[in-house]
């Protein structure tokens, strides 16, 4: 083959792979795609319903319950404002303790309460997942503007 | 003091990085060898100094001087003393001090073995891993200070991250970033490549060692990240998807990419602009994987703690290297590319569409990883892409590259016959199809479409890179001997063949299962018994951990104990899970205590995973397949005057 034409043989395989490969990744990407959605806006029901998603904040104090001896567990997550019931079954990641961050996979069952299929702690002790804590830090400076700390009533 | 040497010597290396970078390079265009010949010697100096201060610092972990803020960060008195030599790298300052020091090893390494290069080539790849040194260093020193003070001094300290307190986290950085690193070899002979104007076959010649060695070594620093997530983060799954395992994946796929390319390069002298751009590539990935770790910009179970300045300077840095790097090629590298031809049925072409698939590869991890980057910044919100996109997204260009690298591998250069070659490959792909089949049959009692096409692929490649050696074995002494560089190839290829044997195996009849336990109480998972015997308490140099003692039995007959553990570190007062598994050659019995439930029960994480172990022998095999390739003759010293005479 002469070069001029090894040339437009590569261009043209690549060119549709390349094609192949995002036509079937983006069709896929849809799918599997998880928008994170924090707290305040699940208690006001705005969160998708027909698809998993992601939730995160701290674990509410004293909030974990489990029944004697079973992998079923409930606890609440809040993000200083508002607060969600979390069930999930299964083994907890090393790092999951009350009062510290955490993020779920999963999406809303009945009575309001988050099926969580997936539990992710953090790793390090001075890492928390961004997006947690910009939802935390938005709570907490607006209640630090108004010196109160009884602003922004969770709505419901 | 030690640690002021330290910062001194720190300091001594940067002004040698910056007499290594200018004046090679400044000599080389003027043709004066007296400033050519400072870059050998100021490439020792430097890597003396780097090591100086990275003794300063590894000695004061081990003399607990906590008046070094990082050392109080990392370390703490009842540490092993192992792990205070590993906790110099655990972290963002020390882990990049090492960096420097194994590029700076690098550079020495090519002082040392480039005698029968040009002074010119020499000086120009010396210089420019001297620019890159600077770049590294003023990083260190300027943002990233590993020897800062702390006073008044900490009487102890906050202990190694107990997730780091493992053997095999121990020595996977280092090994990643011998081959992260070695990388940016291969992208300063491009570069010198480039600024010369000059690129013919020896030059593949010397930059292919360097290439497949770093690769080599990524590829096992890769494997030994994706066993520890395995045994450690006590999850089961040995790869996650997660943002910094595709940081130091991408830069392995094009570095495969460009060692195939670069063998096009040196055999036929074709593909040169596209090796340069691979060579290119593949170091500005590394750099991209260093920033998205340590910026914190990407959402990652691994991340390093944030802090905008870095990400600032390596961004800054990643864009001068790319820019520069691009901006050079686009105005040398069309004068580089020869006009020799190749035909349709050719090793050539084979390679081509090796590059092609692995290109694709890697341009779908890359937007799998920065898609939630791109969506956030157009306002799409917070998004995370799960590990199930990634796993058909990459299959779309890694099956036909598996299938086809078993024909490429029989294929001629330039021209191959038709008829012999359709000869010799029509029995092995009947048997492949065959056994692929059969196999899992056989032993796992069932087969589906995916786990046949994975297990037909698999058998097909192993059984076609064992042919060359099997008739050159066979054929005794003497009558074409298969040289090293071959069967380097086909060690490689069995270990790729290992390896997606072991992933379609796993992947296929893996079970994972939580379950609640007592003491006395027994599980079935997979047709294995496991019974919690006992839990007791065990001490440990620097932790208390509760042990649970698993038997496992299979239909009344014993098969092993496992004792895994709930560990608490008693300075982070945090929690690791140590998993108990029971390996054997084609399967491993894996438990992990969880939580206590109440009533004397405890959540257990049991799994049995198939082949796992195919996945690690296999990136070994493959590493050494590299190792025996660059111990082939023509890459010795003196083998060009050889072969010219």
């Amino acid at each position: 083959m002469k070069p001029r034409q090894q040339r437009m043989l590569a261009v043209g395989l690549a060119a549709l792979g390349v094609a192949v490969a995002a036509g079937l990744s983006l069709r896929a990407f849809e799918e599997n795609m998880m928008f994170f959605v924090e707290i305040s806006s699940v208690v006001a029901g705005d969160y998708p319903t027909e698809r998993n998603f992601r939730i995160g904040g701290l674990v509410v104090a004293d909030s974990v319950q489990r029944e004697e001896g079973s992998l079923d567990m409930r606890f609440r997550v809040t993000d200083t404002r508002c607060e969600l019931g979390v069930v999930y079954s299964g083994v907890l990641p090393d790092l999951f303790r009350e009062g510290q961050g955490v993020v779920a996979h999963g999406r809303m069952g009945d009575d309001k309460v988050f099926v969580a299929s997936k539990i992710l702690a953090k790793h390090d002790e001075e890492y928390m997942a961004p997006e947690v804590a910009e939802s935390i830090n938005k709570h907490v400076e607006d209640k630090i503007a108004t010196a109160q700390g009884t602003v922004a009533e969770c709505e419901a | 003091m030690v640690p002021e040497i330290g910062h001194f010597a720190l300091i001594l290396a940067l002004a040698l990085a910056a007499c290594q970078a200018v004046l090679p390079l400044l000599g080389a265009h003027r043709n004066d060898a007296a400033m050519m010949s400072v870059a050998r010697s100021a490439a020792v100096g430097q890597f003396f100094f780097v090591a100086v201060s990275f003794f300063c610092l590894t000695w004061a972990f081990l003399q607990d001087d906590f008046s070094v803020l990082y050392v109080a960060n990392h370390s703490q008195l009842a540490l092993p003393t192992g792990y205070k030599v590993s906790a110099v790298w655990s972290a963002h300052e020390g882990s990049l001090l090492m960096w420097i020091l194994i590029l700076a090893a690098w550079t020495m390494a090519v002082a040392r073995f480039s005698s029968d290069m040009p002074e010119k080539l020499v000086a120009r790849v010396i210089g420019v891993l001297g620019v890159l040194s600077i770049g590294f260093l003023l990083f260190a020193l300027l943002t990233s200070n590993p020897f800062e003070r702390l006073i008044p001094a900490a009487v102890d300290g906050a202990d190694l991250n107990p997730l780091l307190q493992d053997p095999g986290l121990a020595i996977h950085p280092p090994l990643l970033y011998i081959g992260y690193v070695g990388f940016s070899v291969a992208f300063a002979f491009a570069i010198a490549a480039m600024i010369g104007g000059d690129l013919d076959q020896n030059w593949a010649r010397w930059a292919r060692p360097w290439t497949v060695t770093a690769w080599a070594f990524l590829t096992v620093g890769i494997a030994l990240g994706s066993w520890w997530a395995y045994y450690e983060l006590g999850w089961g799954g040995w790869w996650f998807w997660d943002p910094v395992e595709n940081a130091s994946f991408m830069p392995w796929l094009i570095g495969t990419a460009l060692i195939h390319s670069l063998a096009v390069t040196e055999r036929r002298g074709l593909f040169k602009s596209w090796t340069l751009l691979l060579a290119i590539s593949a170091f500005s990935l590394s750099l991209l994987g260093t920033f998205l770790v340590r910026s914190g910009i990407i959402v990652s179970v691994h991340a390093f703690a944030t802090d905008p300045t870095r990400g600032f300077f390596i961004l800054s840095f990643l864009t001068v290297v790319v820019v520069g790097a691009l901006v050079l090629y686009a105005w040398r590298a069309p004068a580089l590319d020869s006009s020799a031809g190749f035909r349709l049925l050719s090793r050539e072409m084979f390679l081509l569409l090796n590059n092609v698939l692995l290109v694709i590869a890697t341009t779908l991890v890359l937007l799998g990883t920065l898609a939630p980057l791109i969506v956030e910044m157009l306002n799409g919100g917070k998004i995370s892409v799960g590990a199930p996109w990634f796993e058909i997204a990459f299959l779309v260009p890694m099956i036909p590259l598996i299938f086809l690298l078993g024909l490429g591998m029989h294929t001629a250069w330039r021209q191959q016959n038709k008829q012999p070659w359709l000869r010799l490959l029509r029995l092995p792909a009947i048997a492949a199809v065959i056994i692929g089949v059969v196999l899992p049959l056989l032993f796992y009692g069932r087969v589906s479409l995916m786990l046949a096409v994975g297990s037909i692929a698999a058998v097909w490649i192993v059984i076609s890179s064992l042919i060359q050696p099997i008739r050159s074995w066979r054929r005794k002494e003497g009558a074409a001997a298969i040289t090293r560089a071959a069967l380097g190839m086909c060690i490689a290829h069995l270990g790729m063949g290992l390896f997606v044997l072991g992933a379609t195996v796993v992947s296929a009849f893996g079970v994972e299962s939580d379950r609640s336990m007592r003491v006395g109480e027994s599980v079935d998972v997979s047709g294995f018994q496991f019974e919690l015997r006992e839990l007791r308490e065990v001490q440990g140099p620097n932790y208390t951990a509760i042990e649970g003692v698993v038997e496992i039995r299979r239909d009344g007959t014993y098969v092993g104990t496992v004792r895994p553990q709930k560990r608490q570190y008693l300075v982070q007062k945090s929690w690791m899970t140590e998993a108990g598994i029971h390996p054997t050659w084609n399967k491993d019995l894996f438990v992990a205590l969880g939580d206590q439930l109440g009533d004397g029960a405890w959540s257990v994480r049991i799994q049995y995973k198939p082949m796992i172990s195919f996945l690690w022998v296999a990136a070994f095999v493959m590493a050494l397949g590299g190792i025996v390739a660059v111990s082939d003759r023509r890459y010795r010293r003196g083998a060009a005057q050889e072969s010219a005479a």
